[in-house]
């Protein structure tokens, strides 16, 4: 049961994204005043569809906001309502109270929500919409058995390509039963540019042979021939369908009973209240014009990708990732087993022959574990998505005009890190609409545009991924920062003083700082720049600040492409190994003590033209000194921060898998976990991002974490 | 849907379910197929479910297969259409799988009945 409730959240939560993605395509389509239809139809199938599975499920409420947003949206493809910002308001509010009901049980809802208050500004938000244009549908010779087939929706298609001075069209098609498929494919890419397909109508004589006779009924402003050009071939009739004689204003005719032919059948059983052997009463809507169907395709498409998804647990990705870690500590340890045999003369053969093999384990077990990597990765988009809709509400909530330009969404990052980079990011995204952004007024003063621009834009660089948010609004004043963290007591006036302008702005990653004057629900929510500081730096990342007052400020995010698994050099530190990710060794030298200066207390060494703070790994972790005649520097870099760690030895690059510390060593800081070398040797992994800052801010707090 | 209404009818009668993914599906089924119960959704890709209908009580092998016609609530026009066409019954989503399968039970043991 839990299992499946588990496939229930995992399928809501695709289709809520997908519904947001569609909600900001729809809201970028109203003001461009471009054709909404599609978009309307897909936010209609999403809403439909997790209501139909929240049904299932017993999500009653849920349910219950996917029913009153499904009549919304009905009311809307129908052209019963139009769509109005308001109406997208409801629809994107909606959008997070689903997101809000997938976070509770069912069987204990949280009061979190209010329901009955937004089921009720839901339903204050419905106005009277506009009213299909009189019926010019009876005007055209549709023959009767066609209407009496068509959906509401076609119907209402029709009449609107009608309404429009569009022409109707029959055509009659013969396919295989075989190979339909293809050949609907076929006809709707040819029909898509010049017509709208409104309906199929399998004709009645077909059904029982190897082929089906089709009628698509097609809405089209190109003149016949073009359409018989483009539609015809392969035995394809095209026929227009022409208007009747004046004298007939409505569509009178009477239904034909379609099922006189079933009488014999003995009951119908209908929903309560309504009796079935009353003869069918002529529908009491007015006919409407059913219109082309492109979202067919979109429904196919879908269908068809869902018959080659599987949906997986990360957690099992985890494990066979874990499996994948063990098989690479069995791999270091054959090797070095091999290189014990080939010590020995009289096996060297089956050194040789086991190195052989062993070779070939090892890129088979790269193979595996690149395609569980790979697995893992998920586009950064569907987290984007998620931040446009917070920066169009958070804009329209705050008066100011955005606009939001997102550029490498396609950037794919593990799947873990994606989870947890939500938080963080949607904390910048708020701060840069609630303190970088201007007032259009106060924008236009400054002599800038009254939109204001934010950039997202993510790309892959080496074994990272780069996340860019810049707004191109005021900017930070180091001086207020620096003033603001002095009132706080978060440093003195007299260490602010020495700080330089770069050095000031990172004040606001400070645990305590926060520079609102009066704390808005956007920002103030509790959390400061220190809290996403520290939430990426736990999935192994950095942030990078740069601000120029009045122009704007730029937040730069590194994180590693994935946490599963790392490559590590490992350094040996007295008697003890260490392992560093790979990713933050710039390069690791000899070290000469005699380069060594020291300046204001800190030890640095000049390394090509630049200083570099050092540390000694023995002191900062109060080993006792090994007395190594030749040490070795490490040049570590995170983001844009750099230092060398004197070590005593390199022992030479690994993969590890990181086992975290566990609970009573949690908060020791310095260390991102621990690591199985093989060999029964356990080697602590060094936190880079956490370590650098440590040393730079030349606390001896690691101390404490000596073992 | 498709798998919650096959779920509903294999679990609680014991049927043997056919499935097709679309109108289209459904129609390249139906010469090799005979059926004793159909259940069709308005809302199809390509072929809507009132087309089907149309079609099935046209066609000589399923001219008299029951068939249940599900839709939204909010449709009622289109529910008031199936009728006409010929579906023995219309069933509003969301509903309860036991809904289906009482309603599918009825009809089949009318159809008994009744030969």
């Amino acid at each position: 049961m839990s299992e499946l409730r588990e496939e229930f959240l995992a399928e809501a939560q695709e289709i809520v994204e997908a519904l947001s993605r569609d909600l900001l395509l729809l809201d970028q389509a109203h003001k461009d005043g471009t054709s909404t239809q599609d978009l309307i139809n897909e936010v209609f199938r999403g809403v439909h569809t997790l209501k139909g599975i929240a049904g299932m499920f017993g999500y009653v409420r849920l349910g219950e906001v996917a029913h009153a947003l499904e009549d919304l949206l009905d009311a809307l493809r129908l052209g019963r309502r139009e769509v109005s910002i308001g109406l997208l308001d409801a629809l994107f509010e909606g959008v997070e109270v689903f997101q809000r009901l997938l976070v509770e049980s069912p069987e204990s809802p949280s009061s979190e929500v209010d329901l009955p208050a937004f089921l009720s500004r839901l339903a204050s938000s419905e106005s009277p919409g506009k009213r299909d244009a009189p019926d010019e549908l009876a005007a055209y010779a549709l023959d009767e058995s066609v209407l009496a087939v068509l959906t509401e929706y076609e119907e209402h298609r029709l009449r609107t390509n009608v309404s429009k001075g569009m022409g109707l069209f029959r055509l009659r098609v013969r396919f295989s039963l075989m190979t339909i498929d293809t050949q609907l494919e076929d006809l709707k890419t040819r029909a898509k540019s010049v017509a709208e397909i409104i309906t199929y109508l399998p004709s009645a004589s077909g059904g029982d042979g190897d082929a089906i006779e089709l009628d698509v009924v097609l809405a089209s402003s190109a003149p016949f021939e073009r359409l018989e050009e483009i539609l015809g071939g392969d035995g394809a009739v095209l026929e227009r369908v022409g208007r009747r004689p004046s004298r007939a204003p409505e569509l009178a005719a009477p239904r034909p009973a379609a099922r006189a032919q079933s009488t014999e059948h003995p009951a119908v059983i209908l929903p309560p209240a309504r009796p079935t052997s009353a003869p069918p009463a002529p529908s009491p809507t007015p006919r409407d014009v059913p219109a082309p169907r492109k979202e067919l395709t979109a429904d196919q498409l879908a269908l068809r990708s869902v018959a080659h998804t599987v949906r997986v647990d990360i957690r099992k990705l985890d494990h066979l990732m874990n499996v994948v870690g063990e098989l690479a500590i069995v791999r270091s340890a054959v090797t070095r087993l091999t290189e014990k045999l080939r010590g020995r003369p009289e096996l060297r053969q089956l050194a040789i022959d086991l190195h052989r093999v062993n070779r070939g384990f090892e890129r088979h077990l790269e193979e595996l574990q690149d395609g569980i990597l790979d697995v893992r990765m998920v586009p950064l988009g569907q987290t984007f998505d998620r931040l446009a809709r917070i920066v169009r509400q958070l804009a329209r909530e705050h008066d100011k005009e955005v606009q939001l330009v997102v550029s490498g969404a396609e950037t794919e990052i593990d799947k873990l890190i994606v989870e947890e980079l939500s938080d963080p990011l949607m904390h910048l995204i708020r701060n840069a609409i609630d303190h970088g952004i201007e007032t259009p007024k106060r924008r236009e003063l400054a002599g800038k545009p009254a939109m204001g621009t934010l950039v997202l834009n993510a790309y892959q660089k080496g074994n990272h991924v780069v996340i860019e948010i810049e707004d191109d609004g005021a900017g930070m004043n180091p001086q207020v920062i620096i003033e603001t963290a002095i009132s706080r007591g978060l440093v003195s006036e007299e260490a602010a003083a020495e700080l330089s302008r770069d050095e000031a702005l990172q004040l606001i990653f400070l645990p305590g700082f926060s520079t609102s004057a009066q704390v808005t629900d956007l920002s103030g929510r509790g959390v400061g720049m220190d809290v996403v500081k520290t939430n990426i730096a736990r999935l192994g990342g950095v942030i990078d600040l740069h601000s120029e007052l009045a122009t704007g400020t730029k937040l730069t995010i590194t994180l590693p492409v994935t946490l599963a698994i790392m490559s590590a050099l490992l350094v040996r530190v007295g008697s003890r190994e260490y392992a560093l990710p790979i990713t933050a060794v710039q390069e690791a030298i000899a070290f000469e003590e005699r380069r060594v200066r020291n300046v204001e207390g800190r030890e640095v060494l000049t390394l090509r033209g630049s200083t570099l703070p050092i540390a000694r790994l023995d002191h900062l972790f109060r080993l006792p000194p090994a007395g190594a005649a030749k040490r070795f520097l490490v040049v570590a870099s995170v983001g844009q921060k750099r230092a060398g760690l004197v070590v005593d030895a390199l022992e030479g690059q690994q993969d590890i898998v990181i086992k975290p510390l566990g609970k009573s060593l949690s908060k020791v800081r310095g260390f991102a976990g621990a690591t199985d070398l093989g060999d029964q040797r356990v080697a602590l992994v060094l936190d880079a991002p956490g370590l650098l800052d440590e040393i730079l801010a030349h606390e001896r707090v690691l101390g404490e974490a000596r073992r | 849907m498709r798998a919650f209404v096959r779920a509903s009818l294999e679990a609680d009668l014991g049927a043997d379910v056919d499935e097709a993914k679309s109108g289209f599906e459904a129609l390249r089924m139906l010469p090799r197929e005979a059926w004793g119960l159909v259940v069709v959704d308005v809302n199809m890709p390509d072929i809507n479910g009132l087309e089907l209908i149309s079609f099935l009580r046209k066609s000589e092998r399923h001219r008299n297969t029951p068939v249940i016609l599900i839709s939204t609530e909010a449709s009622a026009r289109d529910q008031q259409r199936g009728l006409e066409l010929g579906a023995d019954a219309f069933l509003a989503k969301p509903f309860a799988p036991e809904a289906l399968s009482a309603l599918a039970k009825g009809i089949l043991s009318r159809g008994e009945a009744g030969q």
